[in-house]
């Protein structure tokens, strides 16, 4: 059977606790568009650092992952390469720092790394071609756009965001809601 | 193969432009109304914050498109970088039937008189070439007036002392104040400021066939969709059409004008919706296609007489780039400001545009527009966490609880700050692109940093817990406030064209949008270039006596 996106989409939005499973065929056959099955793992942990959830949903339940891998397939293309670096790079800063790769770290040393990347001063052979910092900055918009643009670019589902900032969604269109006032 | 000769094309159905090919067809005149982009709909875009015309990090919603424009911008140190129109730096405004009128926050200033007078206010400026407008507050006034009413404008000026003369009153009522407004007042009377509702281009109540404004909250950046913003789409360019005299071309993008041994204008080769090259034979030409666009159509305009360009035999065509140094304050506040009522710029002051000790200039203050979530993420106050569970808590706190005050900086125009034609790079169609340059004047800075202190003043009277100010750095200016590449003057010498936004060397050529600004006021630009836009019309109509008529 194979596995189809959107029912894999479905589960890592699920994903209980945080855990993101992998597809049935394995790491070598992604189930993105972009991204390999380890990248999605990586740039989802690395998002869910950068809008975790608390009392309201994080970017893992608001599905950033699928915004910025839609987007790296689409108008986000020119990106592509800052991404195959900076995914190498984080991971290199990781064991630097941890001698273990982001994803299986704690959530504390995760900040920690990340931290390290947006001061521009991370450890890693990777951040000679790019600097940490430029790369930080790249997935933390990307991560910002993915939460809180429209759920039609893949995020913010269900306007989680929306929701919270306690803004109506989608807004009733053509109706004057604020006769009200004048 | 050339095309059926017409009496004028107008390159560009932007603000200007739409306004000019309404004034020619109107008096008679056969016009071809060339545009690169569309026409646009709401439904293309609808409120997608991710591709607007404000935030574009998937790209522009009204265009240019990524896949087949390009500038080069100045990467310092003598380095040039290629940029896209959705990236920053390209310095983008629009590109589509109506351009930035489609789109915009439609603030719809006058400039004032002393902003016609800067040199003679203000005296020379080291670095800077600052002059006086060849023309008066006064002789462009009944045209600020036809704009105002032809394309509609909300607003009262009653309660602003600093008003220049009004002759007659907008033909729309002004908006009320929402919340922040509100808040903003009471703090400004207290200050002893002189606040009033911000002059709009849309409609308060049912205008030309258009109805009412139902103030939702997206509108800077987005097109209308009750179509309650005025821009030159809905108004002049459909008067236009109406004429029977005006054909407007979408999807046509001007390669260059082509000028005869003699030194006059024939026309103007485009390549058309299929990419084909055509040739339009005319009487005379407009270039109405924004301070940069036009800048780079007139350098790639090489002929026998002019081979650096058109208008350009004293090296001044793309010179005096403008656009606005956006300097103001940011506060936080422990009361809800935010009631969710658009477009949400509605107070503004004019106490410090002029007469600030030791500056040359200031700006308006206004309040900001409704700030959408993805924008918001990114305003945090100097050296706050900008993501973790820190920035989460900042959107909860504060998206429904902070007031911007910004105001667009008068520049101070520099002769190296400027639009050249990149000698390598090209655009899909083999036409070389716009290379942009050189840096704002320090005394931008300053001024900023006056004005932005006088917006923080005013958040804290309103009661903001904390406040911060933002000021531009120097770097290139230009982007949607874009003006000046083609200084209107009197002297050949020091300018492009002559008070009529005629060439000096070549006459059946004219300029009619944000280029001819000697300088940019400080305030948004738009409701000055469309009064451009009549008076450059105006001169043409009352001196058209046929084919002839400008060529001389
Ligand atoms: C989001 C946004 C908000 C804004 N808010 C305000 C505001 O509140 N108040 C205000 O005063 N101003 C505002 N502006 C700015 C305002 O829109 C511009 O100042 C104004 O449109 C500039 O007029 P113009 O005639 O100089 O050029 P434009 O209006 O840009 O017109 C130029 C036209 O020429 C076309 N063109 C260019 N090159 C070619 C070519 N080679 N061939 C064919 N066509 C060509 C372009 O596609 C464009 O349609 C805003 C702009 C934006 C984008
Ligand atoms: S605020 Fe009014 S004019 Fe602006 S887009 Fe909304 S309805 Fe249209």
């Amino acid at each position: 059977m194979k596995y189809n996106r959107r029912r894999f989409v479905k589960t890592v939005a699920a994903g209980v606790g945080g855990a993101f499973l992998l597809p049935a065929r394995g790491a070598d056959a992604s189930v993105w568009r972009f991204f390999t099955n380890a990248d999605a793992r990586l740039v989802d942990a690395i998002t869910e650092q950068i809008i975790p959830a608390d009392q309201d949903p994080g970017a893992r339940d608001a599905g950033v992952i699928n915004f910025i891998d839609k987007q790296l397939a689409g108008r986000l293309r020119r990106h592509r390469q800052a991404y195959r670096d900076g995914l190498i790079g984080v991971d290199e800063t990781s064991r630097a720092m941890f001698g273990r790769e982001f994803v299986v770290l704690a959530p504390e040393q995760q900040t920690e790394v990340l931290k390290a990347l947006e001061s521009g001063k991370a450890k890693g052979e990777t951040w000679r071609k790019q600097s940490s910092a430029a790369f930080f900055r790249l997935i933390r918009d990307h991560t910002m756009a993915g939460f809180y643009g429209g759920p039609q670019h893949g995020g913010n589902r269900g306007y989680a965001s929306y929701k919270m900032l306690g803004l109506d969604y989608p807004q009733i269109i053509g109706q004057n809601r604020y006769r009200r006032r004048s | 193969m050339a095309l059926k000769p017409v009496n004028a094309v107008v390159v560009g159905a932007g603000a200007g432009g739409g306004v000019v090919a309404k004034e020619l067809s109107e008096a008679g005149l056969s016009v071809a109304l060339l545009e690169r982009g569309g026409w646009t709909t709401f439904e293309q875009h609808g409120h997608d914050e991710l591709i607007s015309q404000r935030v574009t990090i998937l790209g522009n919603a009204f265009g240019p498109d990524d896949e087949r424009h390009r500038r080069v911008v100045s990467a310092g140190a003598g380095k040039w970088r290629t940029v896209l129109p959705s990236e920053g730096g390209y310095g983008n405004n629009a590109a589509c039937v109506g351009s930035g009128t489609v789109s915009y926050g439609a603030m719809a200033w006058r400039f004032m008189e002393k902003d016609f007078r800067m040199r003679s206010t203000y005296g020379a400026v080291a670095g800077s070439t600052l002059e006086d407008w060849p023309i008066s507050y006064a002789e462009l006034e009944p045209f600020y007036e036809k704009a105002e009413w032809e394309i509609g404008v909300a607003g009262d000026m009653k309660a602003n002392p600093f008003s220049p003369p009004q002759r007659r009153p907008y033909p729309m009522p002004p908006f009320p104040l929402n919340r922040e407004g509100e808040m903003l007042q009471a703090a400004a009377k207290k200050l002893g400021f002189h606040p009033f509702p911000v002059p709009m281009l849309r409609n308060s109540v049912p205008y030309g066939g258009r109805p009412a404004c139902i103030k939702c909250r997206y509108c800077v950046g987005f097109a209308c969709e009750v179509n309650a913003k005025c821009g030159t789409h809905n108004t002049v360019i459909p008067t236009a059409i109406a004429t029977g005299n005006c054909d407007v071309r979408t999807h046509c993008v001007a390669k260059e004008v082509a000028v005869d041994d003699r030194g006059f204008a024939r026309g103007v080769s485009y390549f058309d919706a299929n990419d084909r090259e055509q040739f339009q034979p005319a009487d005379l030409v407009v270039a109405a296609a924004s301070a940069t666009e036009t800048a780079r159509l007139l350098l790639n305009s090489k002929s026998k007489l002019f081979p650096t360009g058109a208008g350009n035999r004293s090296d001044w065509v793309g010179r005096n780039l403008q656009g606005h140094a956006y300097a103001g304050a940011w506060g936080l506040f422990e009361q809800e400001t935010f009631d969710d009522v658009g477009a949400g710029a509605t107070i503004a002051i004019m106490d410090f545009n002029h007469g600030n000790p030791g500056l040359a200039g200031g700006a308006m203050l206004a309040n900001e527009f409704i700030r959408l979530p993805y924008l918001f993420s990114g305003r945090r106050p100097p050296g706050a966490p900008t993501w973790g569970k820190a920035h989460k808590d900042f959107q909860r706190q504060f998206y429904r609880r902070s007031i911007g005050v910004q105001g667009p900086v008068q520049e101070i125009p520099v002769f190296d700050a400027r639009v050249e034609v990149d000698p390598e790079v090209k655009d899909h169609w083999g036409i070389p692109v716009a290379r942009i340059s050189g840096s704002r004047h320090p005394h931008d800075i300053e001024i900023g940093r006056f004005t932005s202190s006088k917006a923080e003043l005013w958040l804290k009277e309103a009661g903001a817990i904390q406040t911060w100010t933002t000021v531009p750095g120097l770097g290139v200016s230009g982007g949607q406030h874009q003006a000046g590449t083609c200084r209107m003057g009197n002297d050949p010498k020091t300018s492009v064209t002559n008070k009529h936004g005629q060439l000096h060397d070549i006459p059946n050529i004219f300029v009619a949008d944000g280029s001819l600004h000697v300088t940019n006021g400080g305030f948004n630009p738009v409701l000055t270039i469309m009064a451009l836009g009549y008076w450059v019309g105006d001169y043409i109509r009352k001196n058209w006596k046929g084919p002839k008529s400008f060529r001389s």
